[in-house]
């Protein structure tokens, strides 16, 4: 293709002028193999010095650069102009989730502090031995992904558990805390699962998938932070709302056949958690209101027999 | 205006290990341009030094050797013994911080062949042994909690001198633009090194220099500056770096008419030759016109006899980078590749505790030190063997920690005229914005690089250089008259940018003029006008002085030797 000429719609926000973020239209000839970190370089260099970003590395280790392409979070520096041009045009924005600075700079300050909740040092038992503590490669193996995280906020970019609700610890800090927790030199795994499978943690997640297709690095923190949950249940971290209703799930569909959504509300926050429960009660009202609500009566369906058995076969293979 | 006991300029290895050692007994305050996590240092790939002997029978003598011939005789000698000597304990207290090491099957430290070492020495963590070392110490930094103050995106601009005496630094928050002074009682610089000036490079962005250009105007002088390392294996083009461990796990290099060329220049190492000499090798071949490609522009990196499931558990991030830049599947095909200027063995002047030195005759300056890349210390030399560099980062942060527990309760703080220094470095932004504007800094830049790496590049010689000199010089005076179009206040990039390439125009003088005026061949220093080393007149270090008119003066110093005299470096 002789021309190749490819419309940015860049997000622009300058403090000092600008109320509101809003689009900016640059025309640019693409070189084959172009990335969008080089090509926002070259706009910076050939038409708008005032567009602000940060780099480093330029090759995917720094983790300096993400920012958002076409509504998704991305590795500038890492990722082809190519891939990215829908209809000759790339939109490009500054990571979600976080507050704007200037133009595709946020402050990430939430994203530190976040990473700070979840004691992201090693605590291992006794004195440090003469010389290295003994690992398997098995072992190395266990963190090896959770290690890899740059630390870009990508993820934290496009959680939607975090879209609505900014305590969550959010993906990468849960990353952080399975490398921890999955260290066999670590001491600390059983209050990191006991801490990590309360309010703001793993289960907060709601396994959406966005963390792990963003991540550019091989962390994929939905997985770790499944890991994290299959082993807080194993270890018997039962004392939260999440593994009460993952739990609860299990004896309602197991005894009935299906859920019964009023008991599970009960069992997740707790038959005795008095405060617990009078929370529940507007939000039960609004689905009473909008006819939502489940029936009251609990039912069961009409070949449970069967659910029964797969349970009980589920619990053979297990053992 | 701020204050601390001390102030630590820069957040890689050196900075952060030098800040952990004074966590809770002094005030610190760790000032970066970037996140630490961001530093340099992340970047390192293959591994980092130490005579463990986990796998072989490796001993620290046997590293020193290594490194001072590694280094072509113009390392100091007493300073390696140290760094090799420490190296065990630095391995050993980064894996009790919680560093991921790949593992032998006994469980201990795996280790892996590196060039120049003539045993499997180098430790790792995957191909990510930089960035497993960087986050090890920045989850510390968190353990360390409110006990180190961190001025993250802060911009260092300035270093206070007066009398002697450094007083602190002026710096920009990048936030907002605001200067601030900020005090110490003494400054640590561990700012890294100045690659950016070459067109292929390895280094980030940031590497500008920012840190040796500081001390240099404030009247230390600059050691070493014409010895960059440039590295075998940069990514065709992009100069990105693709570690040496892909050859220390036994890839092989070849040129276009598929021959290991290294055959010809280090037959009993091949591809595990030191740096410089695979460089030269590989430039040799393109320059002869045996290059692989359309234009014959690049060598090749075979890594297909490796197969996929050592490649995919030893050099993931390999594969990831050339298939996400290039496009090649190292798995089925070799990857275009080329020197890279990657290393910077120059800077400032420094003594094993880290102290840096006002001259030739040891006079230091009271309260600033340096460690890490930016510092001359010199344990590499005319050469680095590849990870000494993380090595030489830990082991010398943390010499300088200890120098700034010894020394700093002797040490005040030095009175500064705040109003003076604000205005001196507000003086220097308002130059930028105040010439014609009618030069454009990218363009600049452009020319600059572009001379950098193929006048003072792999090799050199006066027909070259001298053209060179007359171009760097019309460069500052293009300058002068530069285009800062961003008069904004945060996150001004421009501005820093104007900044870093001032930076960059002024200490590649340096490392030109210190390539010009020596006339032999040393290490990563290859001169086609002078082929071979000199050890009667050149075994010296070089010692760069800025001048009142802005100029500089080389003078010299010689090179401690310990046990090893000169020999004859064949591999």
């Amino acid at each position: 293709m002789a021309n190749n000429k490819v419309l940015f719609r860049i997000q622009r926000f300058d403090p000092e002028k600008d109320e509101k973020p809003h689009d900016q239209d640059f025309e640019i000839e693409v070189v084959p193999g172009a990335t969008i970190l080089k090509t926002l370089q070259r706009i910076r260099a050939e038409q708008d010095p005032t567009l602000a970003l940060r780099f480093s590395c330029g090759s995917a280790i720094c983790g300096s650069c993400a920012m958002k392409i076409n509504g998704h979070a991305i590795l500038a520096c890492k990722t082809q102009v190519s891939e990215c041009v829908k209809d000759g045009m790339v939109c490009v924005a500054p990571i979600g989730n976080l507050k704007i600075l200037r133009d595709l700079v946020v402050d990430l300050e939430p994203f530190w502090e976040s990473l700070g909740k979840v004691k992201p040092y090693l605590m291992p038992a006794g004195e440090a031995p003469d010389k290295e503590r003994p690992q398997t490669p098995d072992q190395f193996g266990t963190i090896d992904p959770s290690t890899t995280c740059i630390l870009c906020g990508a993820c934290y970019s496009d959680c939607n558990a975090l879209g609505v609700d900014s305590t969550f610890l959010g993906p990468a800090s849960l990353a952080k805390a399975h490398r921890m927790i999955f260290d066999s030199r670590d001491a600390q795994d059983q209050p990191r699962l006991r801490e990590v499978s309360e309010r703001t943690g793993v289960w907060d997640c709601t396994h959406c998938g966005e963390c792990s297709t963003r991540c550019p690095t091989e962390t994929k923190p939905l997985e770790r932070i499944e890991e994290i949950r299959v082993q807080a249940m194993a270890d018997g971290h039962h004392g939260n709302a999440g593994a009460r209703h993952a739990l609860g799930f299990r004896e309602t569909v197991g005894k009935r056949g299906l859920l019964d959504e009023n008991w599970l509300a009960l069992r997740s926050v707790g038959f005795f958690n008095l405060p617990g429960l009078l929370g529940l009660m507007p939000v039960g009202l609004r689905m009473m209101m909008r006819g939502k609500m489940p029936p009251m009566i609990p039912h069961s369906i009409d070949k449970v027999d069967e659910v029964k058995r797969i349970f009980a076969r589920f619990e053979e293979l297990r053992k | 205006m701020y204050s601390h006991d001390v102030v630590i300029v820069g957040s890689g290895l050196a900075g952060l290990r030098a800040a952990l050692e004074l966590a809770g007994n002094l005030d610190v305050a760790i000032v970066s341009k970037l996140y630490p996590s961001r530093s340099h240092s992340g970047a390192a790939q293959g591994g980092v030094a130490a005579a463990l002997g986990n796998v072989d029978g490796d001993t620290v003598e046997d590293h020193i050797y290594d490194t001072v011939k590694g280094a072509d005789f113009l390392g100091d000698q007493d300073a390696i013994e140290l760094l090799c000597n420490d190296a065990p304990r630095t391995i050993y207290e980064m894996e009790h911080w919680g560093c991921p090491f790949s593992r032998t099957d006994d469980q201990r430290i795996n280790q892996r062949a590196f060039g120049g070492h003539s045993y499997l020495r180098a430790c790792f963590s995957a191909d990510r042994t930089g960035h497993a070392l960087l986050h090890t110490l920045f989850e510390q930094t968190y353990q360390a909690g409110g006990k180190l103050r961190l001025y993250s995106e802060w911009h260092m601009l300035r270093l206070i001198i007066e009398d002697g005496i450094c007083r602190g630094v002026v710096a920009m928050n990048i936030h907002t633009g605001k200067l601030e002074v900020i005090r110490g009682k003494a400054v640590l610089f561990g700012t890294g090194g100045y690659g950016q000036a070459f067109k292929i490079t390895s280094n980030a962005s940031a590497n500008t220099g920012d840190g040796i250009i500081a001390a240099y105007r404030a009247g230390i002088p600059l050691e070493d500056m014409e010895f960059v390392q440039f590295h075998p294996t940069g990514l065709y083009e992009h100069g990105i770096l693709l570690t040496e461990g892909a050859r220390g796990e036994g890839g092989y290099l070849l040129n276009g008419e598929g021959d290991r060329f290294m055959s010809k220049y280090a037959p009993s190492k091949m591809e595990l030759g030191p740096r410089d000499i695979v460089s030269r090798s590989e430039q040799a071949e393109i320059n002869e016109g045996r290059g692989a490609g359309p234009e014959k522009e690049y060598v090749l990196l075979d890594l297909r006899h490796l197969g996929a499931e050592k490649i995919m558990e030893r050099l993931p991030q390999v594969y990831n980078l050339a298939k996400d830049f290039i496009g090649v599947d190292c798995i089925a095909d070799p990857v275009p590749i080329q020197p890279t200027a990657h290393y910077s063995m120059g800077g400032i002047p420094a003594d094993n505790g880290c102290h840096v030195y006002l001259d030739e005759k040891g006079t230091q300056v009271v309260g600033f030190y340096a460690a890490g890349e930016c510092s001359c210390i010199s344990v590499h030399g005319a050469n680095r063997l590849g990870t000494n560099s993380l090595l030489e980062a830990l082991v010398f942060g943390r010499r300088a920690g200890k120098s700034l527990l010894q020394d700093v309760p002797q040490l005040q703080l030095s009175p500064v005229d705040e109003d003076r220094e604000i205005s001196a470095t507000q003086r220097d932004i308002e130059e930028l914005y105040e010439g014609p504007g009618t030069e454009d800094l990218d363009t600049i830049r452009e020319e600059l690089k572009q001379t950098m790496t193929v006048k003072v590049g792999v090799y050199r010689d006066a027909e070259g250089m001298v053209p060179a000199q007359a171009k760097l010089k019309e460069l500052r005076e293009r300058f002068a008259k530069v285009r800062v179009g961003d008069k904004g206040k945060a996150f001004n990039i421009n501005l820093l940018e104007a900044a870093g390439l001032g930076n960059m125009l002024e200490f590649s003088e340096l490392i030109l003029d210190g390539a010009m005026a020596r006339e032999e061949s040393r290490g990563a220093h290859f001169r086609n006008d002078f082929p071979t080393r000199d050890d009667e007149k050149w075994m010296k270090h070089t010692l760069a002085f800025r001048t009142e008119d802005g100029g500089h003066e080389l003078r010299y110093k010689p090179v401690t030797v310990t046990k090893y005299q000169p020999e004859e470096r064949k591999y």
